[in-house]
């Protein structure tokens, strides 16, 4: 038996959900007195994971295009190698992606949207966030082989410096019939998902000519940008920036809501985020409600003001 | 071309979430339940391939009697015919086995399932679908074109986009993108009464055991006071939420 986990790497470089995924395996195995055990793929520089508690690293080297299939059965197959029973992941689109599949390659229970440390581990429960952030559920894994999805920023980054063996693992080519081209935004551009603060803009910016106030806050705080779903459905920004509901899901540090009322579909999606501050002219919106911080006041005065200050506390 | 499209039934988006029996049970009392949003954007591509293409749309739900009026909204909103697994859906594993029992031996190529549901947000059901019927998969699905054997889609990243095409049969987890907020069909008279004539039909559920179980549910915990911040000492906020909140 061993826990196993994946960790992730974007050109190379171990994702900061990695560091995060491998801290929490680490206090997982200890716990159960096992050894902790990871799989990457193209990882350019292994050693970089020593710190986090990894025992045994197995880095796949592939140049295959991602299809979810062939990850998943790469997954699978160094899971079973290495002995694993719990496999843990973090929530990226990515390894949401190949997730699912992994799960029925091995006939795994699988729990996504993990908040927290297993409340208990045998039988192994799990705090899930459900109803999009609007509650808790408690979810038991029942099979042999188990899957842990968690939640970015949900349980934080620790040190633990391990002997780390590294294999290196060359992927057998397998046939694929999908042509695979991949567009990245803006490279500048810092994403939602990875973002440590996301700033929002709602209605209440009047229109896309005005985005420039969202955009200069979150370069000086070096944040992602998002926006309210009727913001992105009058195409004032990109889909890829509504949030909510019915959009990306938000588990940032800090998110700094501007001009948005705080619709409960708005706030359902972003409801994860550790601390929240709303900036509206409108005492009554309900943001207030749901904020740790809040500025009453109009945007146009307030935000050029707080992006100034913040460019002072920058520099100092 | 025969589509299925896949559609899960939840709590409508405004519903209060509430627990009971000692918290061990979802509070279904008021609640409202809907067509989950991400299976109507793709319900409503669904009707585009019908028009244009001359696709055949079914929709199927894993569900118990009660949802059977978001299948006939589904009907109402076009789709063909309807199919409800008579079984209380308990997780994901169980759904995605139970919709692939169905597909085998019929002839879809194209089966859309939203990109998650909204109740619990497992986002599982798709891929394990594709996986079950070794179909090709795309999750997060923005777009999506089809002609008789090929496939192009696009997928959502987490910093950007990904254009996919390959061959039939294909799985989608969907979600806004496949087509706008304002292309939403709204049921009108002749739909609903036409609705009422298209077949429901019910099939017997085969797995009766399950990977997962519900231990319990949490509310969310108390919210503090929000603290107010005058316009006139914006530093004030930037002292706060560097020495209280430890944010920046
Ligand atoms: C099925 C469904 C799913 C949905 N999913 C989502 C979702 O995922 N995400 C989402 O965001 N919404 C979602 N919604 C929509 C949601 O109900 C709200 O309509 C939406 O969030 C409102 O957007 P908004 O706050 O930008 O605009 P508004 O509600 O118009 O609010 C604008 C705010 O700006 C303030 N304001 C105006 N001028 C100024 C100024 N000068 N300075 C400061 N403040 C100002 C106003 O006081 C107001 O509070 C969904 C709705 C439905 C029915
Ligand atoms: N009970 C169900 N019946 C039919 N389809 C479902 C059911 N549950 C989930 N799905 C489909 O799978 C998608 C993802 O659901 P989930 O994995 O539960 O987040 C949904 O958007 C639906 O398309």
């Amino acid at each position: 038996m061993a826990i196993v986990v994946y960790l992730e790497t974007e050109d190379g470089n171990f994702k900061k959900s990695a560091l995060e995924v491998s801290s929490y395996g680490r206090k997982l195995a200890d716990e159960t007195k096992t050894n902790l055990y990871g799989i990457a793929f193209n990882s350019s520089d292994p050693d970089k994971i020593r710190k986090y508690g990894i025992d045994k690293l197995v880095n796949i080297k592939t140049d295959h295009v991602f299809d979810a299939r062939i990850f998943a059965d790469l997954l699978s197959k160094n899971f079973k190698e290495l002995g694993g029973t719990i496999f843990i992941t973090g929530s990226s689109a990515d390894s949401r992606f190949i997730f699912p599949v992994v799960s029925i390659l091995l006939d795994a229970s699988y729990a996504t949207n993990v908040v927290d440390f297993p409340s208990g581990i045998s039988p192994l429960v799990l705090k899930r966030s459900a109803f999009t952030n609007k509650g808790f559920v408690f979810t038991e894994l029942k099979t042999k082989y188990k899957i842990i999805g968690i939640l970015n920023n949900s349980y934080g980054i620790f040190e633990s410096e391990r002997k780390l063996e590294v294999k290196e693992y060359m992927a057998e080519s397998q046939d694929s019939n999908l042509q695979v081209e991949s567009i990245k935004e803006d490279e500048e551009k810092i994403s939602i998902a990875d973002a440590e603060i996301v700033v929002s803009g709602g209605r209440g910016l009047k229109g896309p000519e005005n985005w420039d106030l969202v955009e200069d806050l979150a370069k000086t705080l070096g944040a992602a940008t998002a926006c309210s779903k009727p913001v992105s459905d009058m195409g004032w920004r990109p889909h890829s920036e509504h949030v909510g509901q019915t959009g990306k899901p938000v588990a940032s540090n800090l998110y700094i809501a501007i001009g948005v009322s705080g619709a409960i579909q708005h706030l359902a999606g972003i409801n994860a985020s550790k601390c929240k501050v709303v900036i509206n002219n409108d005492p009554e919106a309900p943001f207030f409600k749901a904020a740790d911080y809040g500025v009453i006041g109009d945007a146009f005065e307030v935000v050029p003001k707080l992006i100034d200050g913040l460019k002072k506390f920058k520099s100092r | 071309m025969k589509i299925l499209v896949c559609i899960s039934s939840v709590p409508d988006t405004t519903s209060k979430i509430n627990f009971i029996e000692n918290e061990t049970q979802f509070d279904k009392s008021g609640v409202q339940y809907i067509i989950n949003p991400n299976d109507e954007f793709g319900l409503t591509r669904a009707m585009w391939l019908k028009e244009k293409q001359n696709c055949e749309v079914h929709v199927i739900s894993v569900g118990i009697v009660d949802t059977d009026p978001i299948l006939r909204k589904a009907l109402a909103i076009g789709a063909d015919q309807a199919f409800r697994v008579d079984i209380n859906p308990m997780d994901a594993n169980q759904v995605a086995r139970e919709i692939s029992d169905f597909i085998k031996n019929k002839d879809y190529k194209l089966i859309i399932a939203g990109r998650e549901s909204i109740d619990y947000n497992g986002g599982m059901v798709p891929g394990m679908i594709a996986t079950l019927i070794n179909a090709n998969y795309v999750s997060n699905c923005v777009s999506l074109e089809v002609n008789q054997s090929n496939f192009k889609a696009t997928r959502e990243t987490d910093g950007g986009k990904e254009n996919i095409s390959g061959t039939l049969p294909l799985v989608i987890g969907g979600q806004k993108g496949l087509v706008e907020e304002k292309d939403l069909i709204i049921p009108n008279m002749r739909g609903i009464m036409m609705s009422r004539k298209k077949p429901l039909t019910i099939i017997e559920a085969k797995y009766q055991t399950f990977q997962t179980d519900t231990v319990k549910y949490e509310k969310l915990p108390p919210k503090g006071a929000i603290k107010l911040v005058n316009p006139e000492k914006i530093n004030d906020l930037i002292d706060l939420l560097h020495n209280e909140a430890k944010v920046i």
